[in-house]
């Protein structure tokens, strides 16, 4: 179905019709000749409801019949947005309702044959469902592993979870803040790992440009943090209320010098909970920064999934010190436990290189050493996993984050087609789980399916010694399945 | 921390003001311990990036906790630390360049919100690490390696910054008066709220102004460096813009705010009038059934 106000959305929208599809249109607007279109004389029918700017009001109730959708349950969202206290309220309300009713029954006089919405699936013994956005999943997730703090800066589309935090993240040693900047936020985050916090924040693309600096500090430093990166389309504002995965490669390296950050990316609005869940207990495992890598068209999509069970997530806390002189703070090739300030085992925090119990030094050895530490930790990382499926094939497509849910469509069109392709997907970027890496290893062609300009994982992938190719699109919109699978074929040869 | 360690490999030049400010900090932590009957792991030094932030490996007796971290950012470093455990005492030590050029931004912030902590700032109007380029403080047509011509860029009045960004208790203070700065820095660890100690600390190398300091009286040189007159009244807002507006170095309490209440007793008294409740996960989740 397409709905359109103005001439301008008809013409850049009819190529997407389908054969069955109608068209309701404001038809004081623009005229058109088309056998499925619904013309409404919306200014009309707006003033005749008693409410001049009711005429979207108006075609809402003529796509609610149409899709089969409840007129009582607009009627209520109706009611309820616009009684405000004011006194024109119910004489809004009245006519609003009046326009509701007014576009169902030109719909019903129609006389099209229009498809219902699919009746909900249903399934027994499951958990009950929830509707939830994405990131309020990520939100609960990371409180599920027991967040303590969460200090960030309004950025779209990333400042839906900074509001979350602060109203549901409370309790006596939690804090929740607005920061002045991102640079302020990173660096709030430190300061709070430092002092044995649990913490987060959410950013977009430009923030986590500011956040380079600090997030390198956190790395050289062994401070553990989450960064939520919703990626929006980039470069500089770019596009900030479209969707693109385009932060991949700034996501693993955002600063400057040798670091390779854990990324994860959550593929849909249920992965985003288990997602942001290990993004805690990763950064508290190899105590460092890790970044939780989404993207706007799932951080904002509502989706009913199962409700989780967070039982199934356990609590992970970085070893804490008892200051013994054999606890030095950067002591070995791993991780160290980690002295808390208020108690035993003071020692520098520090960015700059430094010796075991964090003095600054630029001696050779000690900058090898402890280079060499750094990435070793990483090594702790290695529960990450995969989803594999038809394994034998030569080629696979294997897409990443909130492709994945256009892609698995794509795919299972192809198989069903008689195509033999294989299937791989994780939400562990990096490091990629490694039984995954050493069966990617073995392919012909791995096809990545993902948004940005660049082809950035499947470069990543090439890197790591995977014959893998690009599939990109660059719109600021997600995939549709027909674009997706004409390209995957047009890869097949 | 050092305990004279060997391979640490930064030391400041012959003289240096910082010095006297790291004797200073060292015994005010030590007191202040003493005095609270609290561990000295209770203190936090987080350390800007140039001379003055190397003060935190050079700390000697008993170790606070430190964090050394970027160019600028102690005061964002701070808040999280501060916000996360209100219970730490955290102390900034930075300089002119990293405190006013590039962390300026990061002043009013902290100071609005009334963060608890206590900022030493070493200022020695010049970047003495990267060997001598200007600093917002660096006297106008002063000469350096970035300022050819002279510096055309007017001198900051950092006091001026402080009031007008909303600090609520400043002192200025001379590196060379090491019992008057402890006990500055020790009232202004007591001081509940965001509180300043900006201190000259020379720097000999690249801007020596000891000699400018203290003057020469008896030669008719009047000294930069004046004590705030008895007369003057910290608590009064605009007597302290009055006499930082003055040319010259103030030295002693500026400004004293009396109604402090600082950021995280505004936000426990703020949740206990709202009545919030701790989170509740499964609560928020049957919320969303459908």
């Amino acid at each position: 179905m397409l709905v359109c106000q103005n001439e301008y959305a008809y013409d850049a929208n009819l190529p997407e019709l389908s054969d069955e599809g109608i068209i309701v249109y404001n038809s004081q607007e623009f005229q058109i000749e088309h056998p499925r279109a619904l013309a409404l004389p919306t200014d009309d029918m707006a003033r005749e409801a008693g409410n001049v700017r009711a005429g979207t009001i108006v075609m809402i109730g003529a796509v609610a019949r149409a899709v089969g959708f409840s007129l009582e349950a607009l009627e209520t969202f109706i009611t309820a947005r616009w009684d405000r206290g004011r006194p024109g309220d119910a004489t809004i309300i009245e006519g609003n309702i009046k326009a509701l009713h007014l576009g169902a029954t030109a719909a019903d006089e129609s006389g099209f044959e229009i498809a219902q919405v699919d009746p909900p699936i249903e399934e027994s013994n499951a958990r009950e469902r929830i509707l939830i956005r994405g990131y309020e999943a990520a939100c609960l997730g990371a409180m599920a592993a027991g967040l303590d703090v969460f200090i960030g800066y309004p950025i779209s589309p990333a400042t839906t979870m900074l509001t979350y935090m602060e109203t549901n993240l409370n309790g006596d040693d939690k804090f929740v803040g607005q920061a002045s900047s991102e640079i302020e936020s990173i660096a709030a985050l430190i300061g709070a790992g430092f002092a044995g916090k649990k913490t987060m924040t959410s950013t977009a693309g430009p923030g986590l440009s500011l956040m380079g600096e600090g997030l390198g500090l956190a790395w050289m430093s062994e401070i553990p943090l989450v960064v939520a990166d919703v990626q929006r389309g980039g470069p500089a504002t770019g596009l900030p209320t479209k969707t693109e995965q385009s932060d991949f490669i700034m996501a693993m390296n955002p600063g400057h010098g040798d670091m390779s950050l854990p990324v994860i990316a959550p593929g849909n609005v249920e992965e985003a909970f288990w997602a942001t869940a290990k993004a805690v207990n990763w950064s508290e495992r190899y105590q460092g920064p890790v970044i939780l890598l989404t993207e706007m068209s799932v951080a904002e999509r509502a989706q009913d999934i199962e409700r989780p069970d967070t039982s199934l997530i356990s609590q992970e806390s970085r070893a804490i010190s008892d200051g013994s002189v054999e606890n030095r703070r950067y002591e070995g090739k791993g991780v160290s436990p980690f002295p808390v300030p208020g108690g035993p085992g003071a020692y520098v925090a520090n960015g700059s290189e430094h010796d075991e119990q964090g003095d600054t030094t630029h001696l050779a050895d000690v900058h090898i050493q402890m280079t060499e530490r750094r990435f070793a930790k990483l090594k702790t990382l290695n529960d990450g996993t995969f989803e594999a499926e038809n394994s034998s094939a030569s080629i696979a497509i294997m897409p990443w984050g909130g492709s994945k849910g256009s892609g698995r469509g794509a795919w299972q069109e192809l198989t069903s087609e008689g195509i033999d392709i294989g299937w791989y997907y994780t939400m562990y970027l990096n490091p990629l789980p490694e039984e995954l890496l050493s069966e990617l290893r073995t392919k012909d062609k791995v096809l990545v399916p993902e948004l940005n300009y660049m082809g950035q994982f499947a470069g990543h992938l090439r890197q790591l010694g995977v014959s893998a190719e690009t599939i990109n699109q660059y719109t600021g919109l997600p995939w549709r399945i027909s674009d997706l699978k004409d390209a995957i074929k047009g890869h097949l040869g | 921390m050092a305990k004279r360690n060997p391979s640490y490999d930064f030391t400041w030049c012959p003289g240096c003001g910082d010095f006297g400010v790291k004797r200073a900090i060292e015994r005010a932590l030590t007191a202040r311990a003493s005095e609270k009957q609290e561990p000295i792991e209770n203190s936090v030094i987080v350390a800007g990036i140039g001379c003055s932030g190397n003060l935190v490996h050079l700390q000697e007796g008993p170790q606070p906790f430190g964090i050394h971290g970027i160019h600028g950012r102690t005061l964002p470093i701070a808040y999280g630390t501060k916000s996360a455990n209100p219970d730490l005492n955290v102390l900034v030590v930075s300089g002119d360049g990293d405190f006013l050029s590039i962390g300026g931004e990061h002043i009013a912030p902290q100071a609005r919100r009334n963060l608890d902590i206590t900022v030493v700032v070493m200022d020695n109007g010049i970047y003495g690490l990267t060997k001598g380029q200007a600093s917002p403080t660096t006297d106008l047509q002063e000469i350096t390696p970035t300022t050819k011509y002279g510096k055309l860029d007017d001198r900051m009045n950092p006091l001026m910054v402080y009031l007008g960004g909303g600090a609520r208790f400043i002192v200025s203070e001379l590196s060379t008066r090491i019992r008057p700065l402890q006990q500055a820095i020790e009232d202004a660890m007591d001081y509940p709220g965001f509180s300043i100690v900006h201190v000259q600390s020379p720097c000999t190398t690249y801007n020596d102004t000891y000699a400018a300091l203290k003057g020469d009286e008896a030669n008719g040189i009047k000294a930069l460096a004046q004590p705030i007159a008895d007369s003057h009244d910290p608590g009064d807002y605009f007597q302290a813009l009055a006499l930082a507006a003055q040319p010259g170095v103030p030295v002693g309490v500026l400004y004293k705010a009396d109604d402090t209440v600082p950021a995280h007793d505004r936000l426990t008294q703020a949740k206990q009038e709202a009545g919030i409740a701790s989170t509740d996960i499964e609560k928020l989740f049957d919320d969303m059934v459908i």
